[in-house]
Order: C-alpha cells, then structure tokens, then sequence
C-alpha cells in the first residue's frame, strides 16, 4: 500500500484513485474505497451511492457547481498535474473557506515538499506525495514558513491582527 | 522607511534556509532542472546567457545607505563590482555563481534584503512613484499601502502559481510616475471631495507583446477593503487566465476576452465573498504602517535658499544640472535629487561598487542616509536641502552621476538586452549608447528638451519601448539583428501605447535614424514645444517619409 501524509503523520493510503483512460472512461475496482473524478462522479451519482466514493477535483472543475454539501465526502482531493499550476490552490481554500469542507483535503500529482507549506496553507491536510520523491523528507517541508503575513485557511487572522504593535 | 520587526525578519530569513536546501537538493540531483527552475526564479535567480542572474527587490524603490553599502560588498565578492538597476525598482547582479547564490541572499537577509518574487509566476515587487512622500504634486503618500501589499503579496500562498507574473504599481501624485496603466494592476491613491482616501484601480494593462492600457474597474475603493478586492482580483485572475498558452496567460488577456465589464462583475461576485473577511485592514494596522513613513528631521527653512540662487547665476553647467535632475519638494527649502546613471559610455542603469559606497556616503551626508531607484533606471536622493544642492553636484560629478540629462533624449530607459539577457533578440545598449554619443552635445540635448527614448532588446519590453516617446525594440531577423521604431508612446495619466512606423533598421544605422526623427521635431517645432505635443499635432507621416527617404519599399509584418 502507497503511503501519504494526513496531518503531519505518514500513514497507508486506503484510497483507491481512478483516473479516466484516453477514451474517457472510469473502471472502479470491485470493492474498498475509491476516489474517482469529480465529473465522473457527477455523471454516476446514484451508482456511486453504495461505494465509499471521495471526488478529485481537476484544475477546472468548479466547487460552485458542488450539487450537495461538501462534508458528504470523507475526503475530497485536488489534481495537481504540474505544481506550477496553482488553481488547485484556490479550489482548496473555496472548498474550505466558502463551502465549509472538515474532512480530509487531499493534494495529488506533482505533490513535493516544495509546494506541501503553501498548500497547507490553503487547507490542504493531505499529501499523496510523488512516488519518486522521499516523504520523509518532504514532509518537513510543511513548516518551510512557520509565520505568515496574509490570512490562509490554516491561520485566518492575517499576521496584522497577531502582532503587538507598540501604540 | 519600513524596518522590519522579529516577524518580517523571520520569514526572510526562513526563506534563505528553505533556498539553501533547495539549491542543495538540486546539485545533489533530487531537484530536476525542470523542478527547480520555477523555485528559483521566485527567488529571482534567472539562468541567463553568461550566468545566473540574480534579481534583489527593491520594494517601491526604497534603500538605505547600509543595504546600498550590502548590495556594493556584494557586487566586489560575488560579481564582477557592478550591479544593474532595472525598469521595476529591482537590482541585478549578472554574474554570480549559482552555488553563491544562497549566500548572497543571507547576507541580503541580515540588511532586510531579499530576493522574494522578484522573478516567476507570482505577484511581483510592487512599484511605485520615486518622489513618493516628497513630490510637491502629491495628493497621498503611496508607500504604506504599497507596504501593506507588500506584506499581503510575500507568500501568498493561493497565488504561489499563478499563470503567469503579476504586477501591482502605485501611484499617489497628479503625475504618474509608476506607469500604473500598464500594470497588471495599477492603484491611484486619491482623495475624494470629503478628504478621505480612496483607491482607482486599473487592471489588464501590460507592456509586452501585447501592449494595453488598463482599464479602470474600480473607480472609488475604500482602504480597508484594499486587500480583499485584490484577493478577488487574483483569485479570478488564478483560476480563469490562460494557462495553455505562456503569451496569452496574462490577466489583460483575460480582461480583453472577458470585457473589462464581465471582469469587473466577476470580481465583484467573488469579492461579496471576501469583503469583511479576516484580511479587511483594521485602522490599527493602517496607522501602523504609516508610521514607517513620516517625514525625516526637516529643518524650518525659509523657502528659496538665496545661496542656493546665486549659485545657480553664477555658474551654468550646476544650474543646467537643477533644471534637469532636481526636482521640486514639497518641503520649503529641500529639493529632490536625482544622480543620472546614464553618463555617456555607460550601460544605462549600471553603477559600480565603488559608486554604490560613494552613494551611501551621500546618502549619508546629504538625505537622511536614504536612497531610491527609479523607473527610469536612475538614483535619487529625496531630501537635500537646497543650501546642499551646489555640494552635492560636486560630489556626484566626482563620482560620475551628475550627467544633467534627466527626462532628455539620452536618457534613455534600456533593458540589457542581448549582451546578458538570454530572451534578447539584439543588443540594446551599444545602441543606447551609440544613440548618446550622436546626441553628446548637451546645449543641443537642452534645446530639445522632454524626450523619453525607450529601448527593449525584445518583445517582452523590459525597456518599456511601448511607452517611450521614441521607443527601440530589437528584433530577429534571419539571425541578424534588427531595430524597429515606435513613436508617440508615453506613460502617465495619458497613458498611450506608441505604433510601429515601418520596417527595422540595421544597429548601424540607428543614429542617423534617430536624428532624423529629431531633424523633423525641430523643423516642424513651435516655441519650446515638447516632442510629443508636436508629434501628436503633425502624426506620424512626416517622421516616416523622412527615415524611410530615399530607402527601398518593403513590407514588413509589424512586430508589436
């Protein structure tokens, strides 16, 4: 079983992803959890309905189009399909922020611990980091910044509201 | 100035130990070239032709003496003893060692220096008007709100990776000196009727290759909502920009497919949202940071310094030097000085170690030990008194900076083109200074007045050619350098993009090509009247029947 970070600990990832083939389409194994494309699972909600299922966000999906509460989903993921992409950050903080999400907030791809600070920073508690790159290593990157100056889902009051200031 | 405190300084100095080790992972090979090179460029280390360059931010263009001395030790150890200072308020050092690099920034740290965002895809040093705080046309102080977003924009950890740059002016004058409409976002601090302040913002302006002016979005914002709209801004920047292709990745692309009016609504949407959010500034933290800010030790002078005067009388060349390169205070009896980095012969822009100390020193002796960088790529020293301007241009003329040319033909704003920049199609600066050396004579140099001459060494405009009165671009063609003239751009409140007059010219041929523009600006010139004033009243025809006399026909694809 392939290992991640959920909140500081390296622990077995029980998910199983999906991920569509070149034709579009979705095979789910037969039993155990599963994370299957957001749109997929609009698509195939009732036959989801008896499945452990979580959603993975794409780049371009839109948590405003989320038919349901987001706290259904035990867990829902963000695809990162290079770090340098960022819209994966602000769907993370929506979901947080604007649509309440308390579950386990997931990013995965190009996940490393250059991007695992700024990511948890916009609620991310979760890293399926890449299967190349050492976790043991990259989890230490979550505390690269340990004081930040703007609001993040993780610290809300903005660094302005936390410092003493001589009057 | 800002002084940092125990938090900013922890997180610059956080930021050094995160660069170390990833320098260190990427030579051990656990970072790919491919991994490392966004990382570093946020960190403003470019790869460049001869080597890395490493870009410092100034933020809105302020120094002070011992960080100026830093950047000069820095230049003799890691450099080859001089820097470049750039269009955007930044610092380049051209050739250090990729392995000195984390060094470089530690030792940047330890005078609240750094390179943060100077480089990447991510929200840029924030730029903003050198006189800001002295200028006599001021209305408000842009520098605790450029401070503010300064502080907003470290690290933000939702715009890290944005499509592509980003970048933010400010401007609080009747003037523009920021050029905030061709930022990505541009701000006008302004006053309303009630004498509050209030911001204009302007987005999807952008020089490049596609030049636009920006258009206003938000004609009145009040100031504790700055940062919540510019979260809003970003966010519908982050999410809907282009990210399939580089070119068109910038926000104005977005603004221009979207209107700027379905843009602005976007914004609003998503601003319902976060206004009154945790990031609304509070009074306390507005006060705070304008208390950074407040005027220096001002002596009560009585106006017009009568020392001052007669120097001027009696000696020419320093009073050619105050009408071109002092600039009036809003203080009785000081006056902004600005130290020419365009002497003949130089790169624009480029001061060595041994000025940078010589600066300080001024800086020292003459301003409160405070220096600034301009967009126009020059230096200036914001309050001397007007009984110091006589010794003080004795001093810069010892040093070399003392050229009385600012805002004339020479000038000229120059990225560093092919001889350093890796994007380059051509060299700028042998032409800037062949185009100096044409126009030497300075009583001739007087009589022309008000010329911005604007050279980029490729599309991406670093040299803001767009915006120049006379703008230069470098371009490709079948491997050979070529030159393409723009005219009638300008900056400011009349912010206008300059058009291409016709096909490009030979490096060599750029000095004749440049006096016969100005041959057609004299010869059709009324009184005292400014390049651009004639240019607008006479069009363009007459400058092109004149450089394209007696040249074959040809038709060439503008490259703008």
């Amino acid at each position: 079983m392939s290992k991640l970070i959920i909140n500081r600990e390296i622990v077995d990832n029980r998910w199983t992803r999906v991920v569509a083939n070149e034709q579009g389409e979705v095979s789910l194994p037969s039993e155990g959890a599963v994370l299957v494309p957001y749109q997929y699972w609009l698509a195939n909600r009732d036959a989801l309905s008896n499945r452990e299922v979580a959603v993975c966000f794409a780049p371009t999906d839109e948590p405003e189009s989320l038919p349901v509460d987001a706290n259904v989903f035990p867990m829902i993921a963000c695809e990162f399909p290079a770090f340098t992409d960022g819209r994966g950050f602000s769907i993370g903080r929506l979901l947080r922020v604007r649509y309440g999400f308390k579950g386990e907030l997931r990013a995965v791809g190009d996940v490393f611990k250059d991007t695992l600070n700024y990511l948890a920073r916009c609620g991310f508690n979760a890293f399926e980091v890449r299967a190349d790159k050492d976790i043991n290593e990259a989890i230490k990157g979550i505390d690269d910044f340990t004081e930040f100056y703007q609001s993040s889902v993780d610290v809300p009051s903005p660094l302005y509201l936390r410092r003493p200031v001589a009057a | 100035m800002y002084i940092y405190d125990d938090y900013d300084q922890k997180i610059v100095d956080q930021r050094v130990a995160q660069y170390r080790d990833q320098t260190r992972r990427y030579l051990a090979g656990e970072l790919t070239d491919e991994e490392f090179r966004p990382l570093r460029l946020q960190n403003g280390l470019y790869i460049q032709r001869h080597a890395p360059m490493l870009r410092v931010a100034i933020p809105y263009g302020h120094l002070r003496s011992a960080q100026v001395r830093k950047l000069a030790e820095l230049a003799r150890k890691y450099d080859k003893g001089y820097v470049h200072f750039t269009t955007r308020q930044n610092v380049q050092y051209n050739w250090p060692a990729l392995e000195n690099v984390p060094e470089m920034l530690a030792e940047l740290a330890t005078v609240q220096m750094h390179g943060i965002q100077t480089s990447g895809a991510c929200i840029r040093n924030t730029t903003s008007d050198q006189f800001a705080g002295v200028a006599f046309d001021e209305i408000v102080d842009p520098r605790p709100w450029c401070e503010i977003i300064r502080q907003w924009s470290t690290f933000h950890p939702e715009f890290a990776h944005l499509p592509r740059k980003f970048k933010i002016a400010v401007n609080g004058a009747k003037e523009d000196r920021a050029a905030v409409m061709v930022h990505d976002v541009g701000i006008n601090v302004k006053l309303n009727d009630a004498g509050q302040v209030g911001f204009e913002i302007f987005v999807g302006g952008g020089l490049g290759r596609t030049p636009m002016i920006g258009d206003l979005i938000k004609p009145w914002l009040e100031p504790k909502h700055l940062l919540t709209y510019l979260n809003a801004v970003l966010r519908v920047y982050n999410r809907y920009g282009r990210r399939d292709n580089k070119y068109k990745a910038r926000i104005k692309i977005l603004v221009k497919a979207m209107t700027p009016e379905v843009f602005a609504a976007k914004v609003e949407q998503e601003w319902a949202f976060e206004k009154d959010g945790p990031q609304t500034l509070t009074d306390a933290e507005i006060a705070r940071n304008h208390r950074f800010f407040t005027a220096p030790a001002y002596e009560s002078l009585a106006g017009d310094d009568a020392e001052f005067a007669a120097a001027k009388a009696a000696n020419p060349a320093f009073a050619r030097w105050v009408e071109r390169n002092v600039f009036a205070h809003k203080v009785a009896g000081y006056a902004a000085v600005t130290l020419s980095l365009k002497k003949t012969g130089v790169p624009p822009g480029d001061a060595t170690d041994a000025q940078l100390d010589d600066v300080a020193n001024l800086a020292d002796r003459f301003s409160f030990g405070e220096v600034r960088v301009s967009h126009g790529q020059n230096l200036i020293l914001a309050d001397v008194k007007q009984a110091d301007l006589f010794a003080l241009w004795e001093e810069a003329k010892r040093i070399g900076f003392a050229t009385p040319n600012i805002g004339l033909l020479t000038d000229v704003i120059c990225c560093p083109g092919g001889d350093f920049c890796s994007l380059a199609n051509a060299k700028s600066i042998p032409v800037a200074q062949a185009i100096q050396e044409r126009f030497d004579n300075l009583d001739y140099l007087f009589d022309l007045g008000d010329i911005d001459v604007n050279m980029s060494g490729c599309i991406n405009a670093c040299g803001h050619h767009h915006v120049g009165n006379i703008g230069v671009l470098g371009v490709d063609k079948n491997n050979a350098e070529y030159y393409q003239i723009t005219l009638g751009g300008r900056q400011g409140v009349d912010a206008k993009i300059g058009k291409v007059i016709g096909p490009s010219f030979a490096q060599e041929e750029m000095p004749d090509v440049m006096s016969k523009i100005i041959e057609v600006f004299v010869a059709h010139r009324e009184g005292d009247e400014r390049f651009i004033d004639v240019f607008d009243r006479i069009g363009a025809e007459p400058f092109k029947a004149k450089v394209y006399e007696g040249k074959p026909i040809r038709k060439e694809k503008a490259d703008v």
